[in-house]
């Protein structure tokens, strides 16, 4: 089934049915913000939100992954010998994704998952999981998705989409995944002529919300050496506290640091977010650092999303546009403004 | 599928100390699991991430040779947390290895080519790995001409002293080993630094390819040397130090622009550096 329409009334146990077969996602009110939380029960998700404070890339790239396990107890003839350590790849449903957040993990996978090198727990994380996302009928000020390649309304990332057209949703089978997940869902009906015109006009007004606030095109025209060397970046620095906020909320910063943790005689290595706004990210062991200058990690971050990783994977920026980062920088420093610094045509040294 | 994540258990099968400083100590390590060892397919130039449960991994350059069988050699340097307790562990104990990562020396380019190698303190293992590689009677007459200029800042101080003078008896070989300085009235090589030793030397340039690798004051000063001689940047191939933990282009951490020195590197050539940041 591509196309059917559920009532608001009828969506929790829609849900439910869904948590029959599969570990259901949303965004979860805690405190003042939402963030992915697995749901009890259908009413936990709160499909009014904006968006989540976090990013949902913790779902696919835990802030803590246990990776492995060893022993470390004298005569035990397995010490030291470092083992896989069993994890839950039952089926899952991300339910509520902002269509931006679901691209992000398009943009990840060509990190994770290459032709040479997979990594094991993201790929099957993804295989595992559907995503059942929720088009953005009201774009914040912070939000240019648009600008980046993908917007309010992009299915490009998810399994089903659902647009919220008031008393109901439409929603919409993208992959063969989603059509399927529809033709299983309870309490669906045919979409009124009425209903698919309302979710029309509603992604023609969030797109039409959402300018151009930078060129991409321009950007990629820029040569990597001459943004490297380019004098701009000393104010764009300046502020910069290297907090690491940023990276943190982002869903497209997948920087981890593995770190072993022992307890008597058994111990674990563990995946960690870690982040380049910190000196220790890039310390040699020597004590040489090739990036020890706050200058030199504001500029590898900018220069990772806008122009590193677009030359390397003949594609767009590793950036969704969700505005996380212009929202919690604690100094004001907005990805808006640097990208336009960085395309803008006067901007080479002398 | 499989983990590159997950270490191949090995066990310690002896452990040499190098150096006169003791820093540097050589550890040959065994595969614990044989199948193990047939998946362990690297070339010189290649690394490994070393791996010490309850402490971590630490990336470091494969000093044997995949023409040496049943075994892999990694001389490490004391630095910090794992090198340390590496060095004090023994023949006989279990840890891991993760690898091979990385690329390797360009061999298909360098066949039918003069080779000229120069190295400096201990950033002499896959230099070793290397002209054990080419000095395999299988491989030999793959090469041209190989010369090697190694350095250190004194006799006590080199690596792999007893093949060194095996390679000095050695008529396929041109070795020039040199010293920063030395007291000992019995030194029968050179006394001078690498690159004053290459200049006088002078390796022909000639369908030459030259590989440097050593401390980054010696890159800086013989890079001008090899250019005199006629060496052009895309014959200069060098090997990049980082900071890494995947070792598999995954982490993020190790990137001089577009590239991973982990994955796409750590062997580079001077003209693929000079398109790159210069963060290294």
């Amino acid at each position: 089934m591509s196309e059917l329409y559920i009532a608001k009334e009828k969506f929790p146990d829609a849900v439910r049915r869904l948590m029959d077969g599969s570990r259901v996602y949303g965004p979860v009110l805690e405190g003042q913000y939402h963030s992915f939380a697995q749901l009890k029960e259908p009413e936990d998700a709160d499909l009014s939100f904006q968006n989540t404070r976090l990013s949902p890339k913790g779902l696919f790239n835990p802030q803590a992954e246990r990776m492995f396990r060893f022993s470390l107890a004298k005569g035990d003839p397995e010490a030291g010998i470092v083992k896989e350590v069993p994890k839950d790849y039952s089926p899952r449903i991300i339910l509520g994704i902002r269509p931006c957040d679901a691209v992000a993990f398009q943009l990840d996978d060509k990190n994770f998952d290459t032709e040479t090198i997979q990594d094991p727990w993201w790929v099957k994380r993804r295989e595992t999981t559907t995503m059942v996302g929720l088009a953005c009928n009201s774009p914040c000020g912070t939000c240019f998705c648009t600008s980046v390649g993908t917007g309010p309304f992009d299915p490009a990332g998810l399994d089903v989409l659902l647009t919220d057209v008031g008393a109901g949703y439409v929603a919409r089978g993208i992959t063969e995944k989603g059509k399927k997940l529809l033709s299983g869902m309870v309490g669906g009906s045919e979409v009124s002529p009425r209903a698919a015109a309302k979710a029309a006009e509603l992604k023609k007004a969030a797109e039409g919300s959402l300018g151009k606030v930078f060129d991409t095109g321009a950007l990629a025209k820029k040569s990597m050496l001459e943004l490297f060397n380019a004098s701009f970046w000393d104010e764009i620095q300046f502020s910069c506290i290297n907090c690491g906020t940023c990276t943190f909320l982002c869903p497209t910063c997948w920087c981890f640091d593995i770190q072993d943790e022992t307890c008597q005689e058994s111990g674990e290595r563990l995946r960690l977010w870690d982040s380049c706004m910190f000196p220790l990210f890039t310390l040699h062991g020597s004590g040489h650092n090739p990036r020890a200058q706050k200058l030199q990690r504001v500029r590898q971050r900018f220069m990772h999303k806008l122009k590193y990783y677009p030359e390397k994977y003949k594609g767009g920026v590793a950036c969704v546009g969700c505005g996380r980062c212009v929202k919690a920088c604690p100094v004001n420093i907005d990805i808006r403004r640097v990208a336009r610094t960085m395309s803008a045509g006067c901007s080479c040294p002398a | 599928m499989n983990n590159p994540y997950l270490p191949y258990p090995v066990r310690i099968d002896s452990v040499v100390t190098e150096t006169e400083d003791r820093n540097l100590k050589t550890f040959k390590l065994v595969f614990l699991n044989p199948e193990d060892e047939a998946k362990f397919k690297y070339l010189p130039g290649q690394f490994a991430e070393l791996s010490i449960a309850g402490l971590g991994e630490i990336p470091i350059g494969i000093a044997t040779s995949p023409t040496e069988k049943g075994f892999i050699k990694f001389t490490v340097n004391k630095t910090g947390k794992v090198t340390t307790h590496l060095h004090n562990m023994q023949a006989g104990d279990v840890m891991g290895v993760r690898g091979p990562l990385g690329n390797w020396y360009p061999w298909e380019m360098l066949e039918g080519k003069n080779v000229v190698i120069i190295g400096g303190g201990f950033a002499f293992t896959t230099l070793r790995s290397s002209i054990i590689y080419m000095l395999d009677p299988a491989n030999r007459s793959r090469f041209g001409d190989i010369d090697v200029v190694y350095g250190a800042r004194g006799p006590g101080l080199l690596l792999y002293k007893d093949e060194l003078a095996a390679w000095e008896q050695r008529k396929d070989i041109a070795m020039h080993i040199t010293v920063d300085g030395t007291n000992d009235p019995n030194w029968k090589y050179n006394v001078g630094f690498v690159p004053a030793v290459t200049k006088q030397k002078a390796p022909s340039s000639d369908n030459a390819y030259a590989i440097v690798c050593g401390p980054p004051i010696m890159i800086k000063f013989t890079l001008p040397v090899l250019t005199e001689l006629g060496f052009p940047p895309e014959r200069i191939i060098t090997s990049l130090e980082m900071r890494m933990k995947c070792g598999i282009g995954i982490c993020g951490r190790c990137n001089l622009g577009t590239e991973y020195v982990c994955k796409d590197g750590p062997v580079f050539t001077l003209k693929q550096l000079s398109a790159l940041p210069n963060e290294y």
